[in-house]
């Protein structure tokens, strides 16, 4: 059984424990620091015409969510014509019912992987471990985690709190337990690392026979699925096996193979700082002689009409998975993605977490202050979200639910924590850009949007005056 | 007009979401519900088709189309050569002699020159009769064509042709020599979005397989080739 965000305790308290954690957090702040640099450098690339991707980016989504149902029935009907079959899961645990059957129908009890937030957020891994299916992660990130038994902390990179010294630790003591051992004499090299997870998988992409991933984008007019990745482990998991399973969030529609011109520029250069990554697999059902020759696709909801339905909350489900705005944030930088306690972590989870799993904890009602309220996360995001906007919005939610007297409970809580930390303490202190507390403003023309090279790390307001005034205000 | 929230029935019914016994399963039309329900701010009259607004560039190249191709692909660890039409199979003969490989696949729509005065064996595979994974992992290499290059992205893109062949054998073995004609390559991505088909399993390709999951640092080869060698073909002079 992996490990699971089950018992983490509410931000406050989780963030002053990473926090506390020197490595993790040197480990962190070199690697967000650098994909920041890669990223600013590619955006830049495109000068002007950014900030227009950006616009149309963020307006196709919109009107991809504003009009789901419909992009949903087209979505079954293109991937049905192209030889595909859909299902629908309302939750997590219809979800993993039906890819456990899938799985069980086939006859096999190995699977490969590849990286899949969906997923991840309904913990299939688990589920299928108690059906006797042992899933097996291929991102080199994933095996990581998987091997080390720890916890994703990054969308993109989810060992990102792990250094190379770490990391071949762990391949050393558990590759074995797994499959083909790590090469004796191994050291911390990256590049001996990544072949060692070339021998270790090597033999496991080509005999298995069933695979399951996510996807990055579907197209409801032609039925294409498209992942991007870097390995090629998502290429030998979408090309060799007979039997290809994708779990896909509604959210995850397009409208039509056009709007690929758009988001295949803006989540190359958003994610991993690279004009384009190594690898993108683009399907449509099945095609005769090449590749699976069975297709599910499941559609997951999981709360996400939930989000649908709060119209200042839905723009969180723009999202593309980026991770920008996590490596951009100066919370995250200094509390790590555990902190979180989901597998969506930074601003995005504080805004998407709590929205998905419909406030129901300590935990989700304390990440809409995980945040100083200091803008880069929305200067960043390529589907322009306002994640302040709709932090702002949960908080004004937070504090409704909870009474006046529940409100200075969790405002004496988040300061105590939030200002006895000193690593927040001194992000806070910094010098910020003045911006508005409350962003008024909307997506709208490509003029209102600062250059995004220049966003500071630093919070417009320290988390303690902005929580003084807010205060006071209201009183 | 949105059509969509009337409450209409699926005109498919089970063929498209059933499980192995069932129609039309329940969970469809209980997200579908939700989605309405979640969408009831949205004006029924607001236009559920949109003009796509195209109103970026095109491209975003710096300089000649073919020299930033080229720029790029070095910039992504690819190995280049720019070589005029007549001079093809001579260079293919060279590249897979320095690379020592001895056999080699290639699909059936790969012209016969191209393998004119090369030394390694050549090994077919088709939809039809494929190489076992087995076979394809202990060949030396692939040759294939492309259907469309990105020089801004130093992007190669197959598409499955009979001159690219199955996703496969461009995976498996550890070195692809592509062989790409000027005329396929565009300047920026959203023209080769318009010129591909999405009907077709797409693989594109830019650089040799690659990680950034330790400290963010990119390192060539993990899974995929870990040489790709792109050999750009111009009129001959
Ligand atoms: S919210 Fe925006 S910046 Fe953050 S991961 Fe999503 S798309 Fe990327």
């Amino acid at each position: 059984m992996s490990a699971t965000f089950l018992g983490i305790p509410p931000f406050p308290e989780a963030a002053r424990a990473a926090v506390d954690d020197s490595r993790t957090r040197h480990n962190l702040r070199r690697a967000t620091h650098t994909i920041r640099d890669k990223r600013a450098s590619v955006v830049g690339e495109l000068n002007d015409d950014w900030q227009l991707l950006r616009a149309e980016g963020a307006a196709v989504k919109e009107h991809t969510l504003r009009h789901l149902d419909r992009y949903l029935e087209q979505l079954e009907e293109s991937v049905t014509r192209a030889g595909g079959r859909v299902h629908w899961a309302a939750d997590a645990e219809e979800a993993n019912a039906i890819v456990t059957r899938l799985v069980k129908a086939t006859g096999e009890t190995d699977v490969v992987k590849v990286k899949s937030m969906a997923t991840q957020e309904i913990e299939l891994n688990n589920a299928l471990a108690e059906a006797g299916i042992t899933a097996y992660e291929t991102d080199l990130a994933e095996l990581i985690v998987q091997l080390g038994d720890d916890l994703p902390s990054h969308i993109l990179v989810p060992a990102i709190h792990l250094g190379r010294a770490q990391i071949r630790e762990i391949f050393l003591d558990q590759m074995a337990e797994w499959g083909t051992p790590a090469p004796p004499g191994l050291t911390d090299d990256p590049r001996a690392l990544a072949e060692a997870a070339r021998l270790h998988l090597r033999e496991r992409f080509l005999r298995t026979r069933t695979a399951i991933s996510g996807a990055n984008f579907a197209v409801a007019d032609s039925g294409t699925l498209v992942v991007l990745e870097s390995e090629g482990n998502g290429r030998m998991c979408l090309t060799l096996p007979q039997t290809l399973i994708s779990v896909v969030g509604i959210e995850k529609i397009v409208p039509t193979w056009s709007d690929l011109e758009v988001f295949m520029q803006l989540l190359p250069r958003s994610s991993t700082g690279e004009r384009m990554n190594p690898y993108t697999s683009t399907w449509t059902g099945v095609t005769p002689g090449d590749g699976p020759q069975e297709f599910h696709l499941v559609l997951l909801d999981n709360g996400r009409t939930d989000v649908l339905a709060d119209t200042v909350g839905r723009q969180a489900l723009r999202c593309i998975r980026c991770s920008a705005c996590l490596n951009t944030c100066p919370v995250y930088e200094r509390t790590g993605g555990h902190a979180y306690g989901s597998v969506y972590p930074g601003p995005i989870g504080a805004i998407l977490t709590p929205q998905l799993r419909g406030m129901s904890s300590a935990v989700d009602e304390a990440l809409p202050y995980a945040s100083s309220l200091c803008g880069a996360c929305y200067e960043v995001c390529p589907v322009a979200i306002d994640i302040p906007e709709v932090l702002v919005h949960l908080r004004e939610e937070v504090s409704a639910g909870r009474g006046h007297l529940g409100e200075k409970a969790l405002m004496a809580g988040a300061e105590a924590v939030f200002s006895s930390s000193r690593a927040l303490g001194a992000a806070q202190r910094a010098a910020g850009l003045g911006r508005n507390l409350v962003p008024g403003h909307l997506p709208g023309t490509a003029g209102e949007w600062t250059d995004t090279r220049d966003v500071p790390d630093v919070p417009a307001e320290s988390f303690r005056s902005w929580w003084n005034k807010r205060g006071k205000g209201q009183r | 007009m949105s059509a969509s929230r009337t409450g209409r029935t699926p005109g498919r019914g089970g063929a498209a979401g059933g499980g192995p016994r069932g129609p039309v399963p329940s969970s469809r039309e209980r997200i579908l519900g939700r989605v309405r329900a979640a969408l009831a701010d949205v004006p029924s009259d607001e236009p559920a088709v949109r003009a796509p607004g195209r109103g970026f560039a095109d491209s975003h190249a710096a300089g000649p189309t073919l020299d930033v191709f080229e720029d790029r692909l070095r910039d992504y660890k690819a190995q280049v050569r720019r070589v005029p039409a007549d001079r093809v199979a001579a260079e293919v003969a060279a590249a897979l002699d320095r690379r020592g490989a001895q056999r080699v696949v290639a699909p059936p729509g790969v012209p016969d020159a191209w393998f004119d005065g090369a030394a390694a064996e050549r090994l077919p595979d088709s939809r039809e009769e494929p190489l076992s994974v087995g076979d394809l992992n202990g060949v030396d290499g692939v040759v294939t064509g492309c259907s469309v290059a990105i020089a801004e992205t130093g992007t190669i893109v197959l598409d499955g042709s009979p001159d690219q062949g199955r996703r496969a054998i461009t995976l498996v073995p550890d070195y692809h020599l592509c062989v790409v004609r000027a005329e396929q390559v565009v300047d920026g991505v959203p023209q080769a979005v318009r010129l591909l088909d999405p009907a077709r399993p797409l693989t594109w390709i830019s650089g040799p397989s690659a990680t950034s999951d330790i400290e963010l640092n990119r390192v060539e080869g993990v899974h995929g080739p870990r040489t790709l060698e792109v050999l750009l073909v111009e009129a001959a002079p």
